[in-house]
């Protein structure tokens, strides 16, 4: 994967990159994408920030939130301390962060107050399995539309591929933990990443 | 519940932040096991309702710690517990991000990234086979599969889809 932060032939960018400006905008919009997060948050968030906002390329937020799914916590908030600090700095994070929590929180309280009287209602139940099941679907065309960032791995499609099956199958089948898969997965791929890498750049260094 | 029993709780969720790798959902489990079954504070069913409130609630999944929180002490509970929760993996995550994007250039942070790529894809994978298995039944999967479609081939507002799916649901249609 490079780093050149320009966007390189993808649906979602055929338009230039764009930044937040302040603080605030960053506030506001994660705001504004958390209170449209039904059953998770990454399926917004890669919607708004990629392909409306542009603050990242598909390739930069499959970056963000592997590092972010590998560390301990929330996956959607580490990503959204991470996009603010790249920012703004600290100040950055906390007005991501913050957006994401502040009135999501006053909300999922409220309904807490309210669940407890309407939870027996068949209607009320049938809304909430309803909800759940969009929200699985979300989750999966998120992963789907994101597989396609790993085209530009050094790894290259096929190994990719397995790697991801293979880590499905371990967690979703196999239910094994996930500090194991990823111990083991991981280490495999970011070995075999770097060997080509190394291959890759003393090639390029060869050639100049 | 005494201000002892407080920092012992209050301490077990600061260490359990740090072990939350997945999400706090992965440590769920053992918050069960300290609130429901050591310390009395919520019930069995209080327990299952806060993850079924912070899922259909807008906003991060993590808010099921707030709602735990809230069923045990009000207000000061969400405050305290999901502060509790948040702050060592938060100030890890944004160290570390530091860390790595200073060295992008580095062929080991770029190794790390690269490698663990595809490895994202599995795990979103993974969480939407077992948030679509966990619901009874059959019926929803197809309503999940057509959601996963939308969102991978279409533009159409995930709301729409949302809104679509509760009152699927309403209707007794899954």
């Amino acid at each position: 994967m490079t780093d050149s932060d320009a966007g390189n032939g993808d649906d979602a960018l055929d338009g230039a990159q764009r930044e937040p400006v302040s603080p605030v905008e960053l506030f506001v919009a994660f705001t504004l994408l958390a209170l449209q997060g039904f059953g998770g948050v990454i399926a917004i968030a890669q919607r708004v920030l990629v392909e409306q906002k542009r603050w990242l390329t598909r390739e930069q937020f499959v970056e963000i939130l592997s590092l972010a799914q590998v560390l301990p916590g929330p996956n959607v908030c580490n990503v959204a301390l991470m996009i603010g600090d790249r920012f703004f700095g600290w100040r950055g994070a906390f007005a991501a962060l913050g957006g994401m929590m502040v009135l999501p929180m006053v909300i999922v309280l409220a309904v807490a107050a309210l669940y407890a009287q309407y939870a027996a209602e068949p209607v009320v139940a049938g809304a909430f399995r309803g909800m759940s099941a969009v929200a699985a679907g979300l989750i999966l065309g998120t992963a789907l539309k994101l597989a396609s960032a790993l085209g530009s791995n050094p790894m290259g499609v096929r190994v990719c591929f397995l790697a991801g099956a293979t880590v499905f199958a371990a967690v979703a089948l196999l239910r094994l933990p996930l500090v194991l898969v990823l111990l083991v997965v991981g280490s495999l791929t970011c070995a075999f990443a770097w060997s080509r890498l190394r291959a890759s750049d003393s090639g390029r260094n060869a050639s100049r | 519940m005494t201000a002892a029993d407080w920092l012992i709780l209050l301490g077990h969720f600061l260490l359990l932040s740090l072990l939350s790798i997945g999400g706090a959902i992965t440590v769920a489990s053992d918050m069960h096991r300290v609130m429901v079954d050591q310390m009395g504070l919520i019930s069995d069913a209080q327990f299952s309702a806060s993850i079924a409130i912070a899922q259909a609630s807008p906003g991060p999944n993590v808010l099921f710690v707030a709602v735990m929180g809230y069923q045990a002490a009000g207000i000061p509970g969400a405050i305290a517990i999901l502060t509790a929760i948040m702050l060592p993996s938060t100030t890890l995550a944004l160290l570390a991000a530091r860390w790595g994007h200073q060295r992008r250039d580095w062929l080991s942070v770029r190794s790390f990234k690269a490698g663990l790529a595809p490895l994202v894809v599995g795990l979103l994978m993974a969480t939407g086979w077992i948030l679509a298995t966990s619901i009874e039944g059959w019926h929803h999967l197809l309503l999940t599969a057509v959601a996963a479609l939308l969102v991978w081939k279409t533009r159409l507002h995930l709301l729409v889809m949302i809104g679509a799916g509760a009152l699927a649901g309403a209707l007794g249609w899954i």
